[in-house]
């Protein structure tokens, strides 16, 4: 396990859609190293034959009866949007142009 | 001040089911209290005078009706900023969600406003729950009525904060690592972390799915088992919410017998690293629960200091996945669509101008943590060392009814101290995490205070999953106990604000 550089903090604030300004990067780095140094603690125990847990009370297949209810109008979903237009959500682009 | 703001819970809605007090009279002198102290000590983000006082009249109505009321009918709460509340403002702690309104309640809101509980309003909370301070509550920190320059905890500091401060006898807390009993800790007051999916999470605002959980705060351990059982049971809104009775929290916070009880020290969890005062007001409950007649032995669980390493890689993970939703496009608020940049632009720029440090941090991390490449050395791994925590558990409740511990390694430390340096912050959570990790209730309770400061101590009871009422049973014995030889509330020690 390896040490975290201001170039990986940027790759990871892009894939997680942070826009962190370039003179903070160093700092976010120092800290998070020093982080990731504490956490690398997991690797100190045997874990040679232990199933990993993802979830403190093992369930599958939870079902409940399919029954129609009250949902949200359209008006109430879109009632929190920053920006709507003909009853959707209006969004900035999403394609470039030609 | 009224003295109605001073009285418990339970003897508030004995008062209004009777018809002595109105609800309406409860709501106001707390009301008032707000008013008075919440400047100094900001416990709350926003204050619902017109729906508290409607709700209140709701409760008079049904008494004038002769209708049969709930057990806390006419009791007036703070509820943390985390849960979804039609109609009022939910902010999480986080400009991001700055006036956002939510169109519907969580399932914990429509079970508190259909037992004619009156929310106050919303408390105050470290930014998306992450925090042991309230310290990263984009609107600023909550105040420790004990002393006003220390933090009342975190993330839920404005619940225990509003609860010590006598602006409302209950509470509704999240724990996602400790977030409900530290602060109860370090306030003089009670919480309780049910067991994971006994009380639903819909509409909760989810940190890290696998941890979160709801839960009560009060001043004593009946109030406390009270509010516990409006909030709990089966939700089909909640998937993990389990399909069970509701554990008898009320009857087991009466019997207060811990005769023949066998009760174990976690070996790993204090001595060095926790205050001097911390271990000796835990030692001296360790004799009182002796003298009461149960037989105190030591365990240990060997996995317990990796815990908080393999926290702080579960947690993030699960919150940068969960938090991709902030993203300005459904909800919140959306920074820098001038019409000729990218949604990608646009989200980049809302989420760090909506986030603060904290959050950032987490989420890095989390990003970082389930990378190609390292997510089998980080998640991977740290999910297994969650096996062996709650294997150290399986084999710890095997020999002992409840496990004790501090519930915090200090007592409050000074608003600024740990601030900047997130390590030494997420130290305050050794001891509460653990039980997150293998979805246990745990509860603390006041055990007195801190020779050295003066400040509140608390003693961390935590029991098997879905046996949340031995922490009642156990805890409301100590209280017994230790109300007797204090001669009242621990509370009643605090100093008074200077407001009121």
């Amino acid at each position: 396990m390896s040490g975290i550089s201001q170039e990986d903090v940027a790759h990871l604030a892009n894939l997680a859609r942070i826009n962190i300004p370039t003179d903070e990067l160093g700092h976010y780095a120092k800290q998070l190293d020093a982080i990731l140094n504490a956490v690398a603690e997991v690797s100190s125990l045997d874990t040679a034959n232990v199933v990993a847990m993802s979830h403190p009370v093992p369930m599958t297949n939870v079902f409940r009866e399919d029954i129609p209810g009250v949902s949200l109008t359209a008006e109430q979903a879109l009632s929190g949007a920053p920006a709507v237009e003909d009853e959707r959500f209006r969004v900035p682009r999403i394609l470039d142009e030609e | 001040m009224s003295e109605l703001i001073r009285k418990d819970a339970s003897v508030l809605a004995g008062l209004v089911s009777s018809g002595e007090v109105s609800a309406v009279e409860v709501a106001q002198a707390h009301l008032d209290r707000i008013a008075v102290v919440d400047g100094d000590v900001h416990a709350f983000l926003h204050v619902d005078t017109e729906g508290a006082l409607a709700s209140a009249a709701a409760v008079d109505a049904k008494v004038k009706a002769g209708e049969k009321l709930s057990v806390l009918a006419g009791v007036p709460l703070g509820l943390k900023d985390i849960l979804a509340t039609n109609g009022l403002p939910t902010t999480c702690g986080s400009r991001v969600l700055d006036g956002w309104i939510p169109p519907y309640d969580a399932t914990v809101v429509t079970k508190l406003r259909e037992a004619g509980v009156v929310i106050l309003g919303k408390t105050n909370m470290d930014e998306f729950a992450m925090g042991s301070s309230t310290e990263h509550s984009a609107f600023g920190p909550t105040h420790n009525p004990w002393d006003l320059e220390r933090i009342p905890g975190g993330s839920g500091g404005g619940s225990s904060a509003c609860v010590a401060s006598f602006e409302a006898p209950l509470a509704i807390g999240t724990d996602t690592g400790g977030s409900i009993r530290q602060p109860a800790a370090v306030t003089g007051s009670v919480g309780v972390k049910p067991t994971y999916g006994g009380v639903s999470r819909y509409g909760i605002v989810a940190l890290a799915s696998s941890l979160d959980q709801a839960g009560p705060c009060a001043r004593n351990v009946l109030d406390t088992a009270l509010l516990h059982s409006v909030i709990a049971g089966h939700d089909p809104m909640d998937a993990t919410s389990i399909n069970a009775p509701v554990p008898d929290v009320i009857a087991a916070a009466k019997r207060a017998d811990i005769k023949g009880m066998k009760v174990g020290i976690v070996k790993e969890l204090g001595g060095e690293g926790y205050q001097a005062g911390v271990r000796t007001r835990f030692e001296e409950s360790v004799a009182l629960i002796e003298s009461l007649g149960a037989e105190v032995v030591e365990v240990s669980c060997p996995s317990f200091p990796a815990a908080l390493a393999a926290y702080y890689l579960i947690l993030p993970s699960e919150a940068s996945s969960n938090l991709a939703k902030f993203d300005g496009i459904r909800f919140g608020n959306r920074v820098g669509d001038d019409g000729t940049k990218s949604v990608e632009q646009v989200m980049s720029e809302t989420r760090a101008a909506g986030f603060g440090s904290e959050v950032i941090r987490r989420i890095i991390l989390g990003t970082y943590a389930l990378s190609a490449g390292y997510y089998d050395a980080y998640y991977g791994q740290a999910q297994k060392v969650r096996t062996l925590i709650k294997q150290d558990f399986d084999a710890a409740f095997a020999k002992v009814d409840v496990l004790i511990s501090p519930t915090a390694p200090t007592t409050a430390f000074k608003i600024g101290e740990k601030l900047d340096d997130p390590l030494a912050m997420y130290l305050n959570d050794v001891a509460t995490i653990p039980v997150n990790m293998a979805g246990l209730p745990g509860m603390s309770l006041p055990i007195g205070l801190a020779p050295e400061d003066n400040l509140p101590v608390g003693l961390q009871i935590i029991a098997p999953a879905m046996a949340d009422d031995r922490l009642y049973n156990v805890g409301a014995a100590i209280e017994r106990e230790l109300l007797a030889k204090w001669g009242g509330p621990i509370l009643g020690m605090a100093p008074e604000l200077a407001g009121a």
